[in-house]
């Protein structure tokens, strides 16, 4: 189980499991651990292992990789405790690729679970007051998510002419993909102005241009791609990653126009794929708000600055679009937790295996672009149905 | 009602706080690359020198973008809808604050108008908030 004489430095990886808990949405009867748990195991029974054949393990805390391995009786070689947001689950699996590269671990187990909107065996979230951001930000009235990571928008439309109809489209487009999604948690077809009559949260955002609150969870099982063949699913190849930050506060982030994160984490893991964005068959754009497949969609270079919201409204990323987007429904329709990156990976794996819900015709290539805090952090992963020509 | 949070200072952010308490914006330059940077802190995120300042900014600055919020943070009911605003100092870098002195509205809240900043007392200190040039 010891990791080492199988895996070469520059050896590739792939997913060998995924998984998401049975359930996603209200889940009041499972705590925050046993979502990880549930994913946990639904993940290894996914690619035909035992627990006993884990040997590296990665989450974010609470509860955290050191509690998620006791919980599972797993001793682990390597642990990676990386919690940088919603995209932590994305950069664990970049992590997890070095890891077996360099012979730490073989096979890794990456879990998330969180009881985001039951709250149960959940921790507290608590600003502290002499932080930065607890000295520069907290004292005006920020309250979440909905109060910081909104506030480059307008910035952005004033400088593209990026319009409110077009902003409530993205909600629209992925609307389309949960209809024809029995999972999503929000499945029936709505209008530009259903959501511009949905109530205002944070001008110029309105509720249904926020994601959802749900518990969940969902688990990755990573090895070596020598051992490809071995598992009961078709092995997704992770064929390039990339990871950054920009700031932990929304005031200092560089360009309100632009996402420096994504852009530095994308341009990583396309270089290491060696691939354009004409390879590209499926994305997912981590979408906690509706702007952010706008931002995620330029700083990957598909579309040009400005023209992501065109692009979108003119039925680009929906269903029988060129560029399917948010096939599961996204964070605006399908779940999210609090820590969305975990599903998005699990839909680009689907999509990679023919097993997604919304199955667009046979992908080669799947792009998962991650966000954590407020544009405070990103995560690429590339992934292949085939390994790196 | 809960109270508003009250920044706590540390020592590097202490100069700040003194400032604000004594009716002035201090923020710090890089002695070395000359650029002007918020928010507090002993290293030039420009050039990584240790060779900065403090100085007494102009206190003028424009809106740089902001939302209008209409969930209000504890301490904040009574406030709302309330904008919460990015503002670029008329010496380049940005912090967040809140208007005053004008509705929370869209029409009212133009991207690019000038601004002048002020001091709210809360808890024991001063917090900078910015308002119309003229008022």
């Amino acid at each position: 189980m010891s990791g080492g004489s199988t895996a070469s430095m520059g050896g590739s990886c792939i997913i060998a499991g995924a998984a998401e808990t049975d359930r996603l949405g209200k889940l009041p009867g499972h705590s925050t651990l046993q979502l990880h748990i549930e994913g946990a195991l639904n993940a290894v029974a996914d690619a035909g292992l035992s627990l006993r054949d884990i040997d590296g393990i990665a989450t974010v805390a609470s509860p955290g990789p050191v509690q998620v391995a006791h919980a599972l009786g797993i001793t682990p070689d390597w642990i990676d405790g990386t919690g940088v947001g919603g995209t932590s689950f994305l950069l664990h699996v970049r992590h997890a690729v070095a890891a077996i590269r360099a012979g730490y671990a073989r096979t890794v187990l990456i879990t998330h679970g969180e009881s985001g909107r039951s709250r149960v065996g959940a921790s507290r979230w608590r600003m502290d007051a002499s932080s930065p951001p607890g000295q520069f930000e907290a004292p005006y009235g920020t309250f979440g998510p909905t109060t910081t990571f909104t506030i480059p928008l307008l910035r952005y439309m004033k400088e593209y002419g990026l319009t409110h109809e077009q902003l409530a489209y993205v909600a629209v487009a992925q609307r389309r993909w949960a209809a024809k999604n029995p999972r999503a948690a929000f499945r029936d077809p709505i209008t530009v102005e259903d959501v511009l009559a949905s109530r205002m949260v944070a001008y110029p955002f309105h509720l249904l241009e926020c994601c959802l609150v749900t518990d969940g969870g969902g688990a990755l099982v990573v090895t070596s791609a020598d051992r490809a063949g071995e598992f009961p699913k078709p092995a997704v190849h992770v064929l390039g990653t990339g990871e950054s930050s920009e700031t932990p506060m929304i005031s200092q982030m560089v360009d309100f126009t632009e996402s420096q994160a994504f852009r530095l984490a994308g341009r990583a893991a396309f270089a290491e794929a060696g691939i354009g964005v004409a390879d590209v068959d499926h994305l997912m754009i981590y979408d906690a708000f509706a702007h952010v497949p706008i931002y995620g969609l330029e700083a990957l270079g598909f579309v040009a600055k400005g023209e992501a919201g065109p692009f979108i409204a003119d039925g680009n990323t929906e269903p029988g679009g060129s560029l399917p987007l948010n096939t599961n429904g996204g964070g605006l329709s399908y779940t999210h937790t609090g820590m969305y990156g975990m599903f998005a990976i699990q839909e680009g794996v689907r999509q990679l295996r023919g097993e997604a819900a919304a199955q667009v015709d046979a992908p080669e290539i799947s792009v998962i672009l991650g966000n954590g805090g407020m544009f405070a952090t990103s995560g690429v992963l590339v992934l292949g149905r085939s390994p790196r020509s | 009602m809960a109270a508003k949070p009250v920044p706590v200072p540390t020592p590097e952010t202490q100069p700040f706080w003194d400032g604000c308490a004594a009716g002035e914006l201090r923020i710090q330059r890089c002695d070395d690359c000359g650029r002007p940077y918020f928010y507090p802190r002993p290293v030039c995120p420009a050039c990584g020198s240790q060779n900065v300042r403090w100085f007494a900014a102009s206190g003028r600055a424009t809106l740089y973008s902001y939302v209008i919020n209409h969930r209000p943070a504890p301490g904040f009911e009574d406030d709302t809808p309330y904008a919460i605003a990015v503002v670029e100092l008329e010496e380049g870098p940005r912090m967040m604050t809140n208007i005053t002195g004008l509705p929370a509205t869209p029409e009212a809240l133009e991207l690019d108008m000038p601004l002048r900043v002020r001091f709210e007392p809360r808890g024991d200190v001063s917090l900078p908030v910015f308002g119309p040039e003229e008022s």
